[in-house]
């Protein structure tokens, strides 16, 4: 297979594979079409050229390059879209009006479809058509990698948790570093009870770099005495199928918590502080199973919100300062966890002071997408972070918060390439050591 | 059979036929592919994200506050135009006599002097358009035959349209047939290329904007 690697830079091959790249690629790309579906033919079809799309992405803002435009990120699928089965298809193959797309053609929308695009809908927001541009862009990552052209980091990782649970390999089993950090805290780790109300996993980004942040959901848990557990078999809570653009390899990942779930008939899976798990279990793993879940799926700062209206969950003013917020714009912006982490900030006092674009209109932190396991990305991230960090030291904030691992992994980083002032805390790791009033026990 | 004979009769016959079902048939197609039934578990009710879909409508028509710095003059620019496209196709009275025979009903129009004056900022808007389609860098990477051809064919329109009223160039009658002949090229085109736009704009925030409040998503 090394000369079809030669052929298509970038390329990823599932062992056995014997097509040609533009055999893949046509199989791919025709596949996009005969799957587009009513919906995201409809958004193809109403896009007008405008480019406006191109001022809400902050890779265009950060380079002024017009590639980067959110609705070119699509081009190729709507040039398939256009040849393969729009109204006027056969007339479109028949002139040669759109020509088909070639393996060398795709692999160039490598870089705008994964290293250039955090899949944080921004671009959604501002189409005067009112085109979910970051819808097709998703689905045009489920091409690339039918194509076998998903970044080698993400497939890897995809692929590794898909048979294994675990995006990558570790020293130990996740399984024993929870209990580890549990011990480490020394706050009770609930795992593999038969039964229990709440299901929890944990973003493997905290179980390697945030321990403090695991403890935190266990110590609050705790707290709050409610009925929960961690599965052994589905501990992780991210899903690389998502972010390389493997959709079976996607519904498998989730199928794996979702199954955990419903072993120990809980009623709600909690998602952790962290994105995109929030958007693939919350809203993409019920089409995936082929039925609705029986079960809610709740993020974190959700579920504490609740608490904290139903008068369960009470917390002491935290004295962080003055502080700003990181909305991750999976479950902020096209989830619609916008006003639980404010709940939670405001009853603990703080003085939120908020960016100049906040809430559902915030810029992603610029490693979402998988843009922060993509090597080769990182040049382009850190230009178009600058930005971000702007807004950031712009709000004069002392303390600044988020709640995604993998925001809170981007600005790290980025405090150690910029040498940056800040720090990204948990709010939940917060919330944990605010907690007041008597621990419930069930 | 007089030019203006064959660009009202036969010609805007076929124009006509052309342009509903091609309309028709454009819509068909997507609209008869599968359509996927959203299984996660709403936090809108279907009323909410119907009135979400609806406020999307209005809503999209101006830019955010996050996002006018950017794209406000450029939006602007867009609206205008078509602002005064309207107001030469429906309120200048020939106009309405012509749609009025083919409806079976009539409306007021404005005096021919503002139409004159709306006729002449619409088609420098329209120019304004054109050079920034040509000169933006992302709209030049993003146009094709369809943006030109398009912009051509209203343009087209809106030229013989001025020229027939202002008797510019060649007597009234063959002015008049010219207009009526491009109008008809307009409305054959109209099912194959970006024009199909002006079905699509409403439903397509609409329904876009009601799936995201079925999320509870910014919009």
């Amino acid at each position: 297979m090394s000369d079809v690697s030669a052929a298509m830079p970038g390329a990823n091959l599932a062992p056995g594979e014997a097509r040609t790249p533009e055999a893949r690629v046509a199989g791919a790309m025709s596949g996009f079409a005969k799957e587009i579906g009513a919906l995201s033919a409809f958004r193809l079809e109403s896009c007008i050229h405008c480019g406006i799309c191109a001022d809400a992405c902050h890779f265009y803002i950060a380079t002024e390059d017009p590639q980067y435009t959110p609705i070119w990120k699509v081009e190729p699928f709507k040039q398939a879209y256009k040849r393969e089965a729009s109204a006027f298809a056969p007339l479109v193959r028949l002139l040669g009006l759109k020509r088909e797309v070639k393996a060398d053609q795709l692999a160039q929308w490598q870089h705008l479809l994964f290293d250039s695009c955090n899949l944080c809908g921004r671009c959604s927001l501002i189409c005067p058509m009112g085109i979910d541009v970051a819808a097709l862009i998703e689905q045009a990552r489920h091409a690339m990698f039918d194509a076998g052209l998903a970044p080698k980091e993400l497939y890897e990782k995809a692929a590794h948790q898909r048979l294994s649970g675990q995006p990558e390999a570790s020293t130990e089993p996740y399984r024993a570093q929870l209990l580890e950090i549990g011990s480490r805290f020394d706050v009770e780790m609930p795992l593999d009870k038969p039964e229990a109300e709440i299901m929890l996993c944990v973003p493997r980004t905290d179980i390697e770099h945030y321990p403090t942040a695991v403890a935190a959901l266990a110590r609050v848990m705790q707290h709050l005495g409610v009925s929960c557990t961690f599965r052994s078999d589905g501990l992780v809570a991210e899903n690389y199928g998502y972010y390389a653009g493997g959709k079976e390899w996607q519904r498998e990942i989730s199928g794996r918590l979702i199954r955990e779930a419903i072993a120990c008939k809980a009623k709600i899976l909690l998602v952790p502080e962290c994105g995109h798990a929030y958007a693939a279990l919350r809203w993409e793993a019920a089409d995936l199973y082929g039925k609705p879940l029986p079960f809610r799926v709740l993020q974190v700062t959700e579920f504490l919100a609740e608490e904290l209206q139903a008068g369960r969950l009470k917390l002491n003013a935290a004295g962080a300062g003055t502080t700003t917020f990181q909305d991750p714009c999976e479950s902020a912006r096209k989830g619609g966890v916008n006003q639980a982490p404010r709940a939670l900030m405001k009853a603990m006092g703080i003085d939120l002071h908020e960016m100049k674009n906040h809430g559902g209109f915030s810029f992603c932190c610029g490693g979402g997408g998988g843009v922060l396991d993509i090597e080769r990305a990182a040049p382009l991230r850190y230009r178009t972070m600058e930005n971000k960090l702007r807004e950031i030291d712009d709000t004069g904030a002392a303390t600044f918060l988020t709640s995604c691992s993998d925001c809170r992994r981007t600005f790290d980083d980025a405090q150690a390439h910029f040498t940056w002032n800040k720090t990204p805390q948990s709010l939940l790791e917060l919330v944990a050591a605010n907690l007041t009033g008597e621990t419930r026990r069930t | 059979m007089t030019l203006l004979g064959f660009a009202r009769g036969p010609a805007l016959k076929v124009a006509i036929a052309v342009f509903c079902l091609g309309v028709v048939w454009r819509i068909a197609a997507f609209a008869l592919l599968r359509i996927r039934l959203d299984l996660s578990k709403p936090r809108a009710s279907v009323f909410k994200s119907m009135a979400g879909g609806l406020l999307t409508v209005g809503s999209r028509s101006w830019p955010h506050r996050e996002f006018i710095g950017r794209t406000g003059a450029g939006e602007a620019l867009g609206y205008s135009y078509h602002l005064g496209l309207f107001a030469v196709v429906l309120l200048f009275t020939p106009h309405i006599l012509f749609l009025g025979s083919l409806f079976g009903f009539s409306w007021p129009g404005l005096p021919s002097s503002l139409i004159t004056v709306i006729s002449v900022l619409t088609l420098t808007l329209f120019i304004a358009v054109l050079f920034r389609r040509l000169t933006n860098p992302v709209m030049k990477m993003l146009s094709n035959f369809d943006d030109y051809f398009s912009w051509f064919v209203t343009m087209s329109v809106m030229v013989t349209g001025i020229a027939a009223t202002a008797h510019i160039g060649a007597p009234y009658e063959t002015l008049l047939a010219v207009h009526i002949l491009s109008v008809d090229i307009l409305l054959m085109w109209f099912p194959f290329g970006k024009l199909m736009h002006a079905f699509y704009i409403f439903p397509s925030r609409a329904i876009n904007g009601a799936l995201l409040a079925r999320k509870g998503a910014t919009s």
